[in-house]
């Protein structure tokens, strides 16, 4: 008899997905679902969307889920987790949305110790709309509006929001992981368990930074993309547990 | 005046005196309000003080947001969760907020949203205006969308408009807005306030007595026994937002034939009919009363609802040589509904006050008087 050993998991629709070959995000989807699945909350979860590639993540998701005005993601989480605090709500947000227009409301909402998750994909350039350089973009690295390489001088330098989030007292978990190798992926899942699990317990605010790809707008393959986290991005963003 | 259907019952009614901008924070918490976010400014902070107070008294949420931009899209949060919620400021505060009104009649959210209006444009200063018309009435935020917007003219309207516009908010499923101004706002006035009804079981979609329980299907509570809600803005797919505009309209020309509302005074025979709204609105009644003792046929048209605009009752009391008299505390925004009303425009004329300044008695007499003759 043939034995099922690999599924597609409940919290997950058939939607084919939209991303760019080699991209990080169906991956996070992907680990997020999982995670879910194995927590049984699926039908416990409401998640808010963001502006910026992974935006109908609710074609993808098979569970309650709105979408955010660019930035505005953890401001709506807080609203729908204080008038339903029994259930699990968390944000699913890139640099653009959280580390540029959403930087006040990011910071806020850890501040205030929001019992929620965020799920921050960080690559380092805006994908959806043509790959300008993010907060995140690492020094010297071409994009669309920094032709010649971020230059410090004139776009300052790369924001580091994970470390500046774990020096706040009302957060209770941030951890930067990466997507670059299986290894780093099942990582990257248990992040996300350990995110997700605090929120349940009630412990407070929960982040976890997943450095992913984006081959598209970083002109690379998608193995030298993750060849290029692993060798470049993590000395910019290095990984591990910052808090908790 | 057009009697609102299911009006506030007081049997048990309290005399309180109390400021307009309490009033408002009581009748919705009598609304059934549980979730309020706002942000300080003048001169709207004895409503986000009040709710700060209440909430804590039935159990509800407040969140002193970090800015205006936050505070709407925690609005956004709980009504999408299914429970009545509310922001409230004043003119620049109003123009930050606007994002979050766009994307909650993009998903056809409810929610209730209060401006206390000061003078502009910029941070202007904290008097008492109404140029925010414009803004109120024909957008604000980006796209093809409109808000039910009613005008409180006292304190007790302060408090049953607010309770009225929970009802019309879920009623048609988007953002509606109380338009008071500085005055409204922070003066005193005997409210009768009944703190025990506080819902109302007729009402469709309300939320039970457990703020976590919502009647509202298409709320995101989980999606337990259900297929998954999804509640989004972005339309992407082919005529897709098209679509979506055409059933906005739809709903709109419901809201445009059943809730306008208005008050006319003394316009039997009227020769002269004075326009105004809000606070101009009681200085106008007070000019109608000065200009009939000196014999002078004068009237008030008050439109209550400035989205929709009661167009068609304004009309009708064109007589063909009617004179019209647009007051308000701006350089003249309603102004331009009320050309739209009546065709012939040279006998529509404006006298307002800019910059916190209100139109006296005697100024809207004068100029009356001068139109008159
Ligand atoms: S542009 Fe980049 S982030 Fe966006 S889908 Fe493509 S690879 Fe992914």
């Amino acid at each position: 008899m043939e034995k099922l050993i690999f599924k597609k998991p409940e919290a997950m629709t058939d939607a084919v997905m939209h991303y760019c070959a080699g991209c990080g995000h169906g991956i996070v989807h992907r680990l997020v679902a999982e995670v879910i699945d194995e927590l049984g909350i699926r039908e416990k979860v409401v998640a808010v969307a963001p502006v910026g590639c992974a935006v109908i993540a609710y074609d993808y998701w098979n569970f309650d889920v709105t979408e955010a005005a660019h930035g505005r993601t953890p401001a709506v989480a807080t609203g729908i987790k204080r008038v339903l605090p029994d259930k699990v709500i968390f944000t699913y947000q890139g640099d653009g949305d959280l580390a540029a227009i959403g930087t006040s409301e990011i910071i806020h909402s850890a501040n205030r110790a929001e019992n929620i998750t965020v799920i921050f994909v960080n690559n380092g350039v805006y994908g959806m709309t043509g790959g300008q350089m993010a907060p995140t973009t690492t020094v010297g690295q071409k994009t669309a509006t920094t032709k010649a390489g971020r230059n410090i001088r004139r776009d300052g330098f790369p924001i580091k929001i994970s470390e500046m989030l774990a020096v706040l007292e009302g957060t209770t978990y941030i951890e930067r992981t990466a997507v670059s190798s299986p290894k780093e992926i099942i990582k990257t899942k248990k992040a996300i368990k350990k995110a997700f699990g605090i929120q349940i317990k009630n412990e407070g605010f929960s982040m976890v930074e997943i450095l992913a790809t984006c081959p598209t707008y970083w002109g690379q393959s998608s193995q030298d993309a993750c060849t290029r986290i692993e060798k470049e991005l993590v000395k910019t963003y290095p990984l591990g547990v910052l808090k908790g | 005046m057009r009697k609102a259907k299911g009006r506030v019952r007081r049997p048990d009614g309290k005399r309180i005196l109390i400021t307009g901008n309490e009033a408002c924070g009581e009748g919705a918490v009598q609304a059934g309000l549980r979730f309020y976010a706002g942000y300080p400014i003048t001169p709207q902070n004895e409503l986000t003080a009040y709710m700060s107070r209440r909430m804590l008294d039935v159990g509800g949420t407040f969140i002193q947001a970090e800015s205006e931009l936050a505070a709407i899209s925690m609005v956004f949060g709980a009504t999408v969760a299914g429970v009545r919620a509310m922001t409230s400021s004043s003119s620049p505060g109003i123009s930050l907020k606007q994002e979050g009104i766009s994307y909650l009649a993009a998903c056809e959210l409810p929610a209730v949203i209060v401006n206390i209006m000061r003078g502009g444009p910029g941070l202007g200063n904290i008097a008492p205006s109404q140029s925010d018309y414009f803004q109120a009435t024909k957008g604000g935020g980006h796209g093809d969308y409109h808000m039910v917007v009613l005008a409180p003219a006292s304190c007790q309207e302060m408090l049953d408009f607010t309770r009225e516009l929970f009802d019309i908010a879920d009623r048609y499923r988007g953002p509606v807005m109380v338009l008071g101004d500085g005055i409204l706002g922070q003066m005193m006035e005997p409210v009768i306030v009944d703190r025990r009804s506080s819902i109302d079981v007729r009402r469709e979609s309300q939320t039970t007595n457990d703020k976590r329980q919502t009647t509202k299907s298409w709320a995101l509570t989980g999606c337990k026994g259900r297929k998954p809600n999804v509640i989004k803005s972005l339309r992407l797919k082919e005529g897709e937002l098209e679509a979506f505009n055409e059933k906005l309209e739809k709903k709109y020309d419901l809201i445009r034939k059943r809730e306008i509302r208005f008050e006319k005074y003394r316009t039997e025979g009227a020769k002269i009919i004075i326009v105004a709204y809000g606070t101009s609105s009681r200085i106008g009644r007070a000019s109608v009363d000065r200009l009939r003792k000196y014999g002078i046929k004068a009237g008030l048209f008050r439109p209550i609802s400035l989205w929709p605009f009661p167009y068609e009752a304004l009309k009708k009391l064109d007589k063909g040589n009617t004179k019209f008299l647009t007051v308000e505390m701006s350089a003249g925004q309603m102004l331009e509904d009320v050309r739209l009303a009546i065709e012939d425009k040279s006998r529509v004329h404006f006298y307002g006050r800019t910059g916190g300044g209100i139109p006296s008695e005697e100024a809207i007499v004068r100029e009356a008087i001068s139109y008159k003759l």
